[in-house]
């Protein structure tokens, strides 16, 4: 009966062939349909660590609803926070992305500056390959790396194995080249004309450098050090194949190796210091969020 | 004393010639323009004077010193750029400072030159702005500020106006001119457009395919074209070119075009004319306002003809009629109360003292 009625009143009025916004309406409701799945399906395993974390052993083991928390308590953040190895982690971790961070800057924004206003021979096959050793899994390069390292310790007699400051001679092997290609192309989309107005004004290359490109490519700096600053955070191949004693563990290996004892799991600690570790890229991300994003288009579109 | 001096200069890219030998000797507080169609060397040229761009071969001089390789920022020059090229992170007064600031100009002076510059140009209100705030005119504005400031031996300007819009290009072109006349530097300006051209210039240089074509004030480039090209580039609408024949009939010279059309030449050329007798490959040149309807009152050497009318503009002041004689269309300027209708014949008149013929097959002008 509905069906028809909807039918006569159909043939009455006009057909809107192709109405926008009816399209429009329903293109609004597809998207948020399959963005709120999307959104379910990547927050339940935080949202998983949060109720977990806030349990205790007890609970956990116990045969109830795992989706709620029945006597919520803070005694693993407790237990977290007061273990000294786990502040050591924090700091190790802290001081490894900090130093990736400077020395990724440091490296791509004169990499990136030299390559995409200098035209120099071979700068734009050096700019490829540059992308190109991005490419490069980082899981084969880490026996290399240890055969490196015995070569220097053979030659020099310093040890590179098991020091978490070793890291920051590691990571920008994977932060540069990614970091450098941002900035490539966010320079790129610099008009030629403002470095040749600097030159005029009597800028040398480096003041141009730092006078002109860097305060324009702000938000494409900020998107390639928010980069850099995640793979480093969030490393694990590497820390857990060239660190092995507890104070020189950096967080994500530090919380798998001294929480998981031969097969006892100590789940809610783990959960708890799983989250205290996301907690830094989270509120990094959500104060510079707008900038990442624009850095990353930038080369897409001038202006 | 700012001279620029240009001495067989030569730019090759890649071994691609776009500038081709030019020779050009600019005189202190002189405004000098280069115009030419894109892709006639003017930018490269100017480029060069600027010092973007490495000279291939022969001598630029600025106030009688060579500077072929001599940085940009030593050559004391300044230069206004097409799209501003203002930096987006400062404000107008930092824009126009940072030269100054890079020399380690004493603070206080800087603030004066800003100042004054910003007076001269009307900006000084704008000074706290960031470049996007303001409108295209008032960017060329600050892009210009930034050149005065500097006091420099030379401006160089590279199709400054080519991003407004009409009507703000007339208002910047006087603009410009009353700067010039204020400040007094020598001035070069690349353009494209020939109106631009001849309204601002001292001299005028016309460049096509990496060569000078003619240099000259804009009244020579407009009367005494040295070339078919120059002809054709200077005046809006353009000269028409018809092709023609020079022949001799009791004594008389006349340039017939076709079975139907022939004036006789003005007495005056006769002579200069004589030797092309005959000769293929001619073409006459003649400007539109050298057509016009026909009147009661007749001077010397303008001779009445009956054409048939292909199209009529009317532009308000005058009405334009285009009409096809040998192939060639032509345009001619009448009044508009002339009465002048499309498909229709009408009787007009051609003024031939001011004819130009030129040999087609080196473009030179006769």
């Amino acid at each position: 009966m509905a069906n028809i009625a909807i039918d006569a009143g159909a043939s009455v009025r006009p057909k809107h062939y192709g109405s926008i916004s009816r399209d429009r309406r329903w293109a609004m409701r597809w998207s948020y349909f399959f963005l709120v799945l999307f959104a379910i399906f990547f927050l339940m395993p935080p949202f998983y660590m949060l109720l977990t974390s806030l349990k205790t052993s007890q609970e956990i083991s116990a045969a109830t609803n795992p989706w709620w928390v029945f006597a919520p308590t803070l005694e693993n953040y407790i237990a977290l926070l007061s273990k000294n190895d786990f502040l050591i982690f924090f700091r190790n971790s802290a001081l490894v992305s900090v130093c990736v961070v400077t020395v990724t800057m440091v490296i791509s924004v004169l990499a990136a500056f030299a390559l995409a206003r200098m035209k120099f021979w071979g700068s734009a096959t050096l700019a490829t390959g540059v992308f190109l050793t991005y490419l490069i899994p980082d899981t084969l390069l880490f026996i290399p790396l240890f055969k490196m390292f015995a070569w220097v310790r053979d030659v020099t007699g310093i040890e590179l194995i098991n020091h978490w400051w070793t890291m920051i001679i590691l990571y920008p092997t994977l932060s540069v080249p990614f970091a450098t290609w941002i900035m490539i192309g966010y320079f790129a989309s610099i008009p030629k004309e403002l470095d040749e107005a600097a030159l005029i004004d009597g800028a040398s290359w480096f003041q141009t450098l730092t006078k002109i490109f860097i305060p324009v490519a702000m938000p494409g700096i900020i998107a390639a050090m928010i980069f850099s600053f995640t793979v480093s955070w969030a490393q694990f191949l590497y820390p857990l194949a060239f660190t092995t004693s507890a104070s020189e563990l950096l967080l994500p290996v530090g919380i798998v190796t001294t929480l998981i004892k031969g097969d006892v799991f100590n789940w809610g600690q783990i959960m708890t210091g799983a989250l205290l570790g996301a907690a830094p890229p989270l509120i990094i991300y959500a104060f510079l969020m707008d900038y990442y994003v624009a850095g990353l288009t930038a080369g897409a579109t001038k202006g | 004393m700012a001279q620029v001096t240009l001495r067989k200069v030569v730019k090759k890219y890649d071994e691609v010639p776009a500038v081709r030998g030019v020779d050009l000797d600019i005189a202190d507080k002189e405004f000098i323009v280069l115009v030419g169609p894109s892709g006639c060397g003017k930018s490269t040229t100017l480029r060069m004077i600027a010092g973007l761009e490495e000279i291939t071969g022969g001598d630029i001089a600025i106030g009688g010193n060579v500077v072929n390789d001599v940085p940009p920022k030593d050559r004391d020059i300044a230069m206004v750029f097409q799209n501003y090229a203002l930096y987006p992170h400062m404000n107008v007064y930092e824009n126009m400072s940072f030269g100054l600031k890079l020399k380690k100009t004493p603070k206080q002076v800087i603030d004066d030159r800003v100042r004054q510059a910003a007076q001269i140009l009307d900006i000084t209100e704008l000074l706290d702005r960031k470049p996007k705030q303001l409108s295209g005119g008032q960017r060329q504005r600050v892009a210009m500020g930034r050149a005065i400031v500097r006091d420099p031996k030379v401006f160089l300007f590279d199709e400054p106006l080519s991003n407004l819009d009409a009507k703000l290009r007339v208002q910047m072109r006087t603009e410009i001119k009353k700067v010039h006349q204020k400040v007094r530097t020598t001035t070069v300006y690349v353009t494209h457009d020939q109106v631009e051209a001849m309204t601002l210039a001292d001299r005028v240089v016309v460049m096509n395919a990496g060569l000078i074509e003619q240099v000259g004030t804009p009244n020579d480039l407009y009367h005494s074209p040295a070339t078919k090209f120059v002809a054709g580039f200077i005046g809006s609408p353009a000269m028409n070119f018809i092709p023609c024949q020079l022949d001799q009939a009791a004594g008389a010279l006349r340039v017939r075009m076709g079975d139907k059309l022939s004036f006789p030449v003005p007495e005056g050329r006769t002579a200069r004319y004589q030797p092309y007798v005959g000769k293929p490959n001619l073409v006459l040149g003649l400007r539109p306002e050298h057509i016009m309807e026909t009147r009661p009152h007749i001077e010397p050497n303008q001779h009445d003809f009956d054409q048939l009318i292909d199209v009529v503009e009317p532009m308000g002041m005058e009405t334009l009629v285009y009409f096809t004689v040998q192939g060639a269309e032509v345009c001619g300027r009448v009044n508009p109360n002339a009465g002048a209708v499309a498909l229709q014949p009408m009787k007009l008149r051609a003024d031939l003292s001011n004819m130009h013929l030129i040999d087609d097959s080196t473009g030179k002008v006769l």
